[in-house]
């Protein structure tokens, strides 16, 4: 029985510990979902690692929660998608430098029949009034996310204050982006998303695009070095090395150039 | 829908796709391991407090059956609050590893171990007692016994453990940062793919989760099974 009890703990922390050993060149990315769910990650980093042979490792949440977390020290690089939040980051002293990488927009979806008629409005505050007028359900993510910060924008825009209400009619999943976009097409309910995961979403039923084009949608990712004075544990070096490849030449054209269905989801704009 | 995920499901394994055999990999090693580890906990406390008295035997039960129903995400919050480059145990470096979804299931699992065999070799117990106290048994002699005879009972309390190991998603999402290669699990993949609108794929994971958990099973029961035979022929 004892040693059986020994063997049995041995065995076990050779199990653990294997696990914990893993390439010590590596670089820990706290993201927003979009550019993990839409599949540039994947398309992207495979390239990095095999130039630089340094492993990037993502873990893909909300924005709001990416930065939480950076803000625990428990990540290199953040790469998400609501610049004032950003900027508040490095002017904190947790992030080194903030770069523009890359934006594309925006976009209203909502069922095929419109119930508010939001398609005919030529502004994002006339088709936010439409929809509140016409009390129509709408998803909001309601997690802190970089995509639900540009809605309140855009209901504030409005002038319409979402930030309190308690509106039947408005819906707070509190959820990722995704799953989001599953409960509004659940509920029949209008959504904002950024158009990266709308393209790559795989459960679009009878949704679509019912506004779009509004400059107030504009959607810009900027990505920061981690301060390593604030968080000592931070891989400097190889995160340096895969913010400046993010923001090479050859990156930003091979980021314009990543499609599905043959529409571009993301577009450079490094400086 | 279903019926294309079948499809999916059957193609996925009979293709050998890579990736799905290393996530179906990294699930088993995460729950084995949390599991073994929660046996060790979960049936010496478990045995303790069936066997032993001692002042406050009662509350301790109780707050053990109740820790049955932790809520993943919670494990997973605490595990992580502990483990990040922030917290007390940041310096192991240890967030976002297999290692970690290891710590925060053996967390959650432990409390049903405990709770569950503690039962089992309680009800055991009051049956041997005089028996027992007749042979002047130790009390470790005591435990030996009792975990012994009561082995294919416990076998189901280490399968209720696996069966919540396997399937929940709330703590190791959290400590493991659904990490592609290196912390992806069936349960996060099966999450990731239903917020990326790929039902169809979402539930031939979950299929092929739930075949593998059928597996599990008829071994262990044949196992059992066969134990059985020898141990009464």
């Amino acid at each position: 029985m004892n040693t059986l009890t020994t063997k049995l703990v041995f065995w076990l922390l050779i199990l653990t510990a294997s696990a914990s050993i893993a390439a010590d060149k590596q670089v820990l990315v706290q993201s927003t979902t979009s550019t993990a769910n839409s599949g540039l990650y994947k398309y992207l980093l495979p390239q990095f690692e095999a130039q630089t042979n340094i492993k990037v490792n993502v873990v893909a949440v909300g924005t709001g929660q990416a930065i939480r977390n950076a803000r625990n020290c428990d990540a290199d690089v953040l790469l998400v998608h609501a610049k004032q939040a950003e900027e508040a980051f490095v002017e904190d002293g947790f992030g080194i430098k903030r770069h523009d990488l890359m934006y594309n927009d925006f976009v209203m979806i909502g069922p095929e029949n419109d119930p508010a008629r939001i398609s005919n409005t030529t502004n994002i505050q006339s088709a936010l009034q439409a929809m509140a007028k016409a009390q129509t359900l709408f998803a909001s993510r309601g997690d802190n996310s970089g995509t639900h910060k540009k809605e309140l924008q855009l209901w504030h825009l409005a002038k319409l204050d979402m930030s309190a209400t308690d509106a039947n009619w408005y819906r707070s999943t509190g959820s990722g982006m995704g799953a989001t976009i599953n409960t509004a097409i659940g509920l029949g309910a209008y959504t904002l998303t950024d158009r990266a995961t709308w393209i790559s979403f795989k459960n679009k039923q009878d949704f679509k695009i019912l506004f779009e084009g509004d400059s107030a949608l504009f959607n810009q990712y900027g990505v920061i070095l981690v301060n390593s004075e604030k968080c000592p544990n931070v891989s400097k070096q190889n995160a340096e090395r895969f913010i400046s490849w993010l923001l090479s030449n050859d990156t930003q054209t091979a980021i314009a150039e990543f499609e599905i269905d043959g529409q571009q989801l993301f577009y450079p704009n490094a400086n | 829908m279903q019926e294309s995920a079948i499809n999916i499901a059957v193609n996925l394994i009979t293709q050998g796709d890579p990736d799905l055999y290393e996530i179906i990999g990294l699930s088993l090693r995460v729950s084995l391991s949390s599991v073994a580890l929660s046996l060790i906990f979960g049936l010496t406390l478990g045995a303790a407090l069936a066997t032993g008295q001692f002042r406050g035997r009662a509350v301790l039960n109780i707050i053990i059956n109740a820790l049955m129903s932790m809520p993943p995400v919670v494990v997973g919050l605490l595990v992580y609050l502990a483990l990040s480059r922030s917290g007390p145990m940041g310096w192991l470096g240890l967030l976002y590893t297999p290692t970690a979804m290891i710590i925060a299931q053996t967390f959650l699992i432990t409390p049903l171990i405990t709770a569950l065999s503690r039962q089992v070799i309680e009800d055991l117990y009051l049956e041997y007692k005089e028996q027992f106290a007749s042979l002047r048994l130790t009390q470790s002699q005591r435990i030996k016994a009792l975990l012994w005879d009561a082995r294919y009972s416990l076998s189901t309390v280490a399968l209720a453990g696996l069966g919540r190991a396997l399937s929940e998603v709330g703590a190791v999402i959290i400590v493991g940062g659904n990490i592609e290669h290196l912390t992806r699990v069936m349960t996060t993949a099966i999450a990731l793919e239903t917020s990326k609108g790929d039902l169809a794929l979402a539930l031939a994971l979950g299929m092929i989760l739930l075949g593998l958990a059928l597996l599990i099973n008829i071994l262990l029961s044949s196992l059992n099974l066969s134990a059985r035979r020898q141990a009464y022929a």
